[in-house]
């Protein structure tokens, strides 16, 4: 009797094992052939993830989009000698997970994320002779290049968007953890909407995580309740649940009037609701143009270690996604008009939150 | 069966059953588990930067362990570690970057700071059980996100709005270019000394003192000890606070050795958590403390491995270092089933 129950017992747990792991299959074929020999000339690069994973749908993955591109490029295979990234779960990964790329030779490793800072140094200053690469941070070290952007210039956009297009008059927006990145975000989006509605007040609100979607439908929730009509999130994985609450609106009322703004990547995908799409637009921070950029001047020998090198409106690192349709044309010429000023250097975008 | 042999035999069926399953999950998923399991080894034993990292591991995971066993032994569950972790970690951080001494001052100050401010959050959960009979699972609890928001506001007071402390000085580091150099770069510091000398306090207090001996009655029977002339009261604040300490000072080993400082948290560290189950791991006795840590630190250090060697994803990972958990704990189902097994054959 009880070997019988001991049997259906493992089977039942083998079962939901299973079940489990099928989860995981889809990323199973991006797995396949990555065991290739190291070539004599060719130059690999690799990336250690934040605690946001390579799938946050914003960050992290378009830092991995710009090295898979780089990759296909040179006709590299995942795996050594070619493109490879790891995930940091937590904090304390970020240094191991440098060193085990440093230990399969990667010619140059991205850390991604101003989280990474500390641990970046502390490998680099280890490792003299390796080259890394640092978004959104900025590092005095030779050997390691800094990858900045102008969020505020965006921002400052996708803020004159939403304030052509509110009919309530009132506009959120959601942070991620209050950090000098952030604030970019938060500055240039405000500044973009006095320069269209001077009196119009932003809700600014604060999630403190970048992986707590619950929290951003809470806030989300509260902001739409209080008649907010567009929100921009600049949340990474928290701003997915400003989404989930936004569709939810749609869902129960087709002739909701709610938009969020998307950040990061084209997150277009995310509002989709049936027929509908709630993403007016995305601000566009192309992390993988500058990730790819910097491989290839590394491939040619010219390594910008040492250097910060930002990306904005007038080098395409930054800029709007298309709206497919849900911003008229006359806002979308009045963005084009600001974007060109921007560009020019004739508006200057604030970095920082005005002092109260 | 002698009892001896199934003491033995339990943990050892129990990993196995545990390695066996998580392989039916990479199998079926599409992974080599061989491959898999050697990376998870390579990981954790491989060269001598994985084991000075696993060690590094595995000393908060003591600390916190440490922690809620000796709460455990008075009969108190303390879920609260997490936030005494926190604070202590935080405490640790700040002494270690604002106050320039000589070495031999600085460190145990810093220490002792974590230990303080550790036991402290553990006071309140205690005092007010002992005197009003408020449950400290829910205290304990609500102490975490206290401790978790309170710490991100002082590192933004400290660090004048910024998200960070600043890097504690040298004279207050638990690393030491020796250990670095002996492990290849690796983070390995001398936390695990301070780990395990607490492991050593532990067994002392609970062991040979008359304290300890009271502890442990309050643990077995409240009533009883207050019969007996035991200051109940005293003894349940007594042990939160030193439970706390513990805590606070596994904080310490974050602050003082792994990080060096304290970034603003969006969530918990987990390490916390993790000590309950380190301590039902190790049925909560210091000793057992230690086996449940090296356990924990060391799956969940080398597990970081897999992708990197193996390219199992880190989803399934989790799940097969969970199942491995899963069945050590339950070994005392295998014990019910080999006394099972036993008795049926005593009855042919």
């Amino acid at each position: 009797m009880s070997k019988r129950k001991f049997g259906l017992a493992l089977s039942m747990v083998l079962a939901a094992g299973t079940l489990l792991g099928a989860c995981g299959t889809d990323k199973a074929k991006e797995k396949e052939g990555s065991t290739s020999t190291p070539k004599e000339d060719t130059f690999s690069i690799a990336m250690v993830t934040d605690t946001g994973g390579v799938d946050d749908k914003s960050f992290n993955q378009s830092a991995w989009t710009g090295i898979k591109e780089y990759g296909k490029e040179n006709n590299y295979t995942k795996g050594d000698g070619g493109f490879d990234y790891l995930q940091s779960k937590e904090d304390a990964d970020y240094l191991p997970n440098f060193n085990k790329l440093v230990q399969r030779d990667f010619d140059l490793i991205y850390g991604i994320g101003f989280l990474l800072k500390e641990s970046i140094e502390e490998i680099a200053t280890q490792r003299p002779d390796n080259k890394f690469a640092l978004v959104d941070e900025v590092s005095d070290l030779p050997n390691v290049a800094s990858l900045m952007f102008k969020e505020q210039e965006g921002s400052f956009l996708a803020g004159v968007a939403a304030a052509h297009m509110t009919k309530s008059d009132k506009i959120g927006f959601v942070g991620g953890m209050d950090i000098p990145v952030i604030e970019r975000f938060e500055a240039g989006f405000l500044a973009g909407v006095a320069s269209v509605k001077p009196e119009l007040k932003v809700d600014v609100q604060y999630t403190g995580d970048f992986a707590k979607a619950e929290l951003g439908k809470a806030l989300a929730n509260r902001m739409y309740s209080s008649g907010v009509d567009i929100i921009f999130h600049a949340a990474g994985g928290s701003g997915n649940g400003v989404f989930s609450e936004a569709k939810e609106r749609k869902k129960a009322d087709s002739n909701a009037y709610v938009w969020v703004i998307g950040v990061d990547s084209d997150q277009y995908e995310e509002g989709k609701i049936g027929e509908d799409n709630i993403t007016l637009t995305s601000m566009l921070k192309r992390v993988d143009i500058a990730v790819k950029n910097t491989a290839d001047l590394a491939a040619k020998g010219d390594f910008p270690g040492g250097e910060v090198t930002t990306f904005g409106l007038a080098d395409d690192g930054i800029a709007l996604a298309d709206s497919r349709g849900a911003i008229p044309q006359d806002v979308l010429d009045e963005v084009e008009k600001f974007t060109k000023q921007i560009a020019d250097g004739e508006i200057e975008v604030p970095e920082f939150r005005a002092k109260k | 069966m002698s009892n001896r042999f199934v003491n033995i035999l339990v943990p050892i069926i129990s990993i196995i059953l545990g390695l066996l399953v998580g392989a039916a999950v990479m199998w079926f998923s599409g992974y080599n588990p061989v491959m898999g399991y050697i990376a998870l080894w390579n990981g954790i034993f491989g060269d001598m930067y994985s084991i000075g990292e696993t060690i590094r591991q595995i000393s908060p995971y003591i600390l916190a362990g440490l922690a809620v066993a000796f709460a455990f032994r008075s009969g108190l569950f303390n879920i609260g570690v997490e936030g005494q972790l926190i604070v202590g970690w935080f405490a640790a951080a700040y002494v270690g970057m604002a106050f320039e001494l000589p070495k031999f001052i600085h460190l145990p100050l810093a220490l002792i700071a974590a230990a303080l401010a550790g036991a402290l959050w553990g006071l309140i959960p205690g005092i007010l059980k002992a005197t009003l009979h408020v449950h400290e699972v829910i205290v304990t609890i609500m102490m975490n996100y206290i401790a978790l928001h309170t710490v991100n506001a002082l590192i933004k007071a400290v660090s004048e709005g910024g998200y960070k402390t600043e890097r504690i000085h040298p004279t207050a580091s638990l690393r030491s270019d020796f250990l670095s150099n002996l492990t290849d770069f690796s983070t390995l510091h001398y936390g695990i000394f301070v780990a395990l000398a607490m492991v050593a306090v532990m067994w002392f207090i609970l062991e040979k003192t008359k304290t300890g001996f009271e502890l442990k009655s309050v643990g077995f029977n409240d009533h009883a000890s207050q019969y007996a002339g035991m200051n109940v009261k005293k003894n349940i604040i007594l042990s939160m606070v030193v439970s706390g300490a513990f805590a606070g000072l596994g904080g310490a080993m974050e602050a003082l050795g792994t990080f060096g400082n304290m970034v603003t948290r969006g969530g918990f560290t987990g390490i916390g958590f993790d000590g309950i189950a380190v301590a039902l791991l190790g049925a909560n006795t210091p000793l057992g403390v230690i086996f449940g840590a090296s356990l924990f630190g060391s799956l969940k250090y080398g597990a970081g491995n897999m992708p990197n060697e193996a390219g199992v994803p880190v989803e399934i990972v989790s799940i097969v270092i969970a199942l491995i958990i899963f069945f050590v704990a339950s070994g005392y189902i295998i014990r019910v089933l080999l006394s099972k097994m036993k008795k049926k054959k005593e009855a042919k």
